[in-house]
């Protein structure tokens, strides 16, 4: 497997060409912009958060590269059910492992997720990875925009 | 100069940054248009000036400072004769194409341009030639036209005149569209801005590596480019002036090298073009560039244009034959440059597989936001094409192409 496939793998691919939990929910509790201005990525995530704090609904909708959407999709699916404090860990290991080789090792607890655990070979796409994850962080927090330039 | 039939030497030896692989491939550099890669001749004339004669200039008594002085000032000299300028005060040091940029929309907006005054740029303008006029807009209240551009990529000329008034002071376009490649037709549109009664802003950034610039021949009032892409170093430009308006503009940074005298009550101004060079510039970067456009002489421009004319010719030839390829602009008049869509391919994606081949692209808005709104396009992907590139950059670029279809398939 060269580069290109290792970091373009199917379960990438696959979740680019058919995003899951895509769409704007008629409702929805928490929502925020993710923007990269380099790229001209751009999404909306969106959660319902019931009064125990446990996410029961989470989608996203917009544009942008097969590596931020892909990353998306596959947070998404792992959001549902989730408590509030849990997905901040996830934020936290899911940065770890794209951003710092010596994480790899806890990969293996992200599930798919493990699918960008070589990224951090590639700086400049590290953004594109993590560009949803800030936006839902943000949303948690009640702020409305994320961007990868603040 | 006009050799009837041109032909460019290989200057690919010339150039040690090619000389390498990039992901164990050949690399295979397309960004020019980003930043063009520097000849040894460049190379040696900036760490020449470092090693033998590293001094600060226009202030020194010494045999080094001196020697750093001529160097500096030839290299005015060379950027004059490469503009044909009428005068080498005419041409000032800056940091580059933004630099020189904000300071017209400085000097001359203070000295010309007031509430509802207009400043006239186009749609394919990169940002450096938006916002200073919108910052400008902001200090005093002027207003801002924009000539629109038509899907071809060409400026839509009847739209441009229309734009055209009596309030119009200054039209700021440029001469080589970043994001297109497109060929503006300056000497008519300086022609019709003068009959207009505005001022002319060339922004030759992209123009000048590849086109002889004549501004006496052009009647332009202002001239920006920067070094870095035509070969010479970072960090040096350029911002030619006619003459009077330089001397009727106010100064820009105020500092060393800018006075002739200083005394709390009151300063004089330095004369030409020392009143524009603020501090200490950017010596070796001068020496560069001067040697860089002397570089572009040696070969010239016939030469040069005859081998990006068939490069250009070729590669969208080659482009067009590859299914699921689209061409974004298709003006009348194109120069190096290139910009596409893959289909089904993010071109961020498509920029990193063929990074992954040793194909250095651009990939993302090219700092042309409105042309890529123009299109409903948040990124193109961006080949541009230098002195250095062959068929086989060309070759290697379908290939690439071709191989991130497949892993996209
Ligand atoms: C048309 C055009 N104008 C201005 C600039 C800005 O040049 P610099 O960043 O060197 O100041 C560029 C650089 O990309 C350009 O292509």
């Amino acid at each position: 497997m060269n580069a290109s496939e290792e970091l373009y793998q199917e379960v990438i691919l696959d979740h680019s060409r058919h995003p899951r939990r895509y769409g704007c929910p008629l409702e929805h509790t928490h929502c925020a912009a993710g923007k990269n201005p380099l790229c001209g990525d751009e999404y909306q995530v969106y959660l319902t958060i019931d009064e125990e704090g446990i996410v029961r609904d989470a989608s996203f909708e917009g544009a942008g590269c097969a590596i931020s959407k892909a990353s998306a999709s596959l947070m998404m699916e792992q959001l549902i059910g989730k408590h509030e404090e849990e997905i901040r860990e996830l934020f936290e290991a899911f940065h770890a492992m794209v951003t710092d080789p010596d994480a790899q090792k806890k990969a293996d607890s992200l599930g798919k997720l493990a699918a960008f655990s070589g990224i951090w070979k590639y700086p400049s796409r590290v953004k594109c990875a993590i560009l949803c994850w800030h936006a839902v962080r943000n949303a948690l927090d009640g702020h409305a925009v994320a961007t990868t330039e603040a | 100069m006009t050799a009837p039939c041109a032909i460019l030497p290989d200057v690919r030896p010339q150039f040690p940054c090619l000389d390498q692989t990039v992901h164990g491939k050949r690399l295979t550099y397309l960004d020019s248009a980003a930043t063009a890669l520097k000849p040894t001749c460049v190379i040696d004339a900036v760490s020449e000036h470092y090693a033998r004669e590293s001094a600060n200039i226009h202030r020194g008594v010494h045999a080094l400072s001196e020697q750093a002085t001529a160097s500096f000032e030839n290299a005015r000299e060379s950027v004059r004769t490469h503009l044909n300028a009428a005068h080498a005060h005419e041409i000032i040091f800056t940091s580059g194409t933004t630099a020189s940029i904000n300071l017209v929309a400085h000097s001359f907006g203070q000295l010309e341009i007031g509430p509802g005054d207009e400043i006239l740029i186009s749609e394919m303008e990169h940002h450096s030639n938006i916002v200073p006029w919108q910052l400008l807009r902001e200090r005093c209240g002027a207003v801002l036209r924009v000539a629109p551009m038509n899907d071809s990529g060409d400026i839509d000329r009847d739209a441009f005149r229309a734009a055209l008034n009596d309030r119009t002071r200054l039209v700021a376009i440029t001469a080589l569209s970043n994001a297109l490649g497109t060929v503006n037709p300056v000497a008519e549109l300086i022609k019709e801005a003068h009959t207009a009664g505005a001022s002319v802003l060339l922004d030759a950034a992209q123009a000048l590596p590849l086109q002889p610039m004549d501004v006496q021949a052009l009647d332009c009032d202002f001239l920006a480019f920067s070094g870095h892409k035509l070969f010479g170093p970072t960090g040096i430009g350029v911002l030619y002036g006619k003459q009077t308006l330089l001397d009727a503009m106010p100064p820009f940074l105020g500092g060393g090298d800018m006075i002739v005298s200083v005394t709390f009550d009151q300063t004089t101004y330095n004369d030409l073009p020392y009143k524009f060079e603020a501090g200490t510039p950017h010596i070796a970067g001068a020496i560069g560039l001067g040697r860089a456009l002397t570089f572009i002489r040696e070969l010239g421009y016939p030469a040069i244009q005859a081998h990006e004319t068939a490069l250009l010719h070729d590669a969208l030839a080659a482009l067009q034959a590859i299914d699921g390829v689209h061409l974004i602009g298709t003006p009348a008049q194109r120069r190096g440059i290139i910009s596409f869509l893959v289909d089904q391919i993010h071109p961020h994606d498509l920029g990193t597989i063929l990074d992954q081949e040793g194909i250095a692209i651009r990939a993302g808005h090219h700092c042309a936001q409105p042309v890529m709104a123009h299109y409903k396009l948040a990124a193109t992907a961006r080949a541009s094409f230098s002195i250095y590139n062959n068929q086989e950059d060309i070759d290697h670029l379908v290939a690439g192409i071709r191989r991130a279809q497949e892993i996209f398939k």
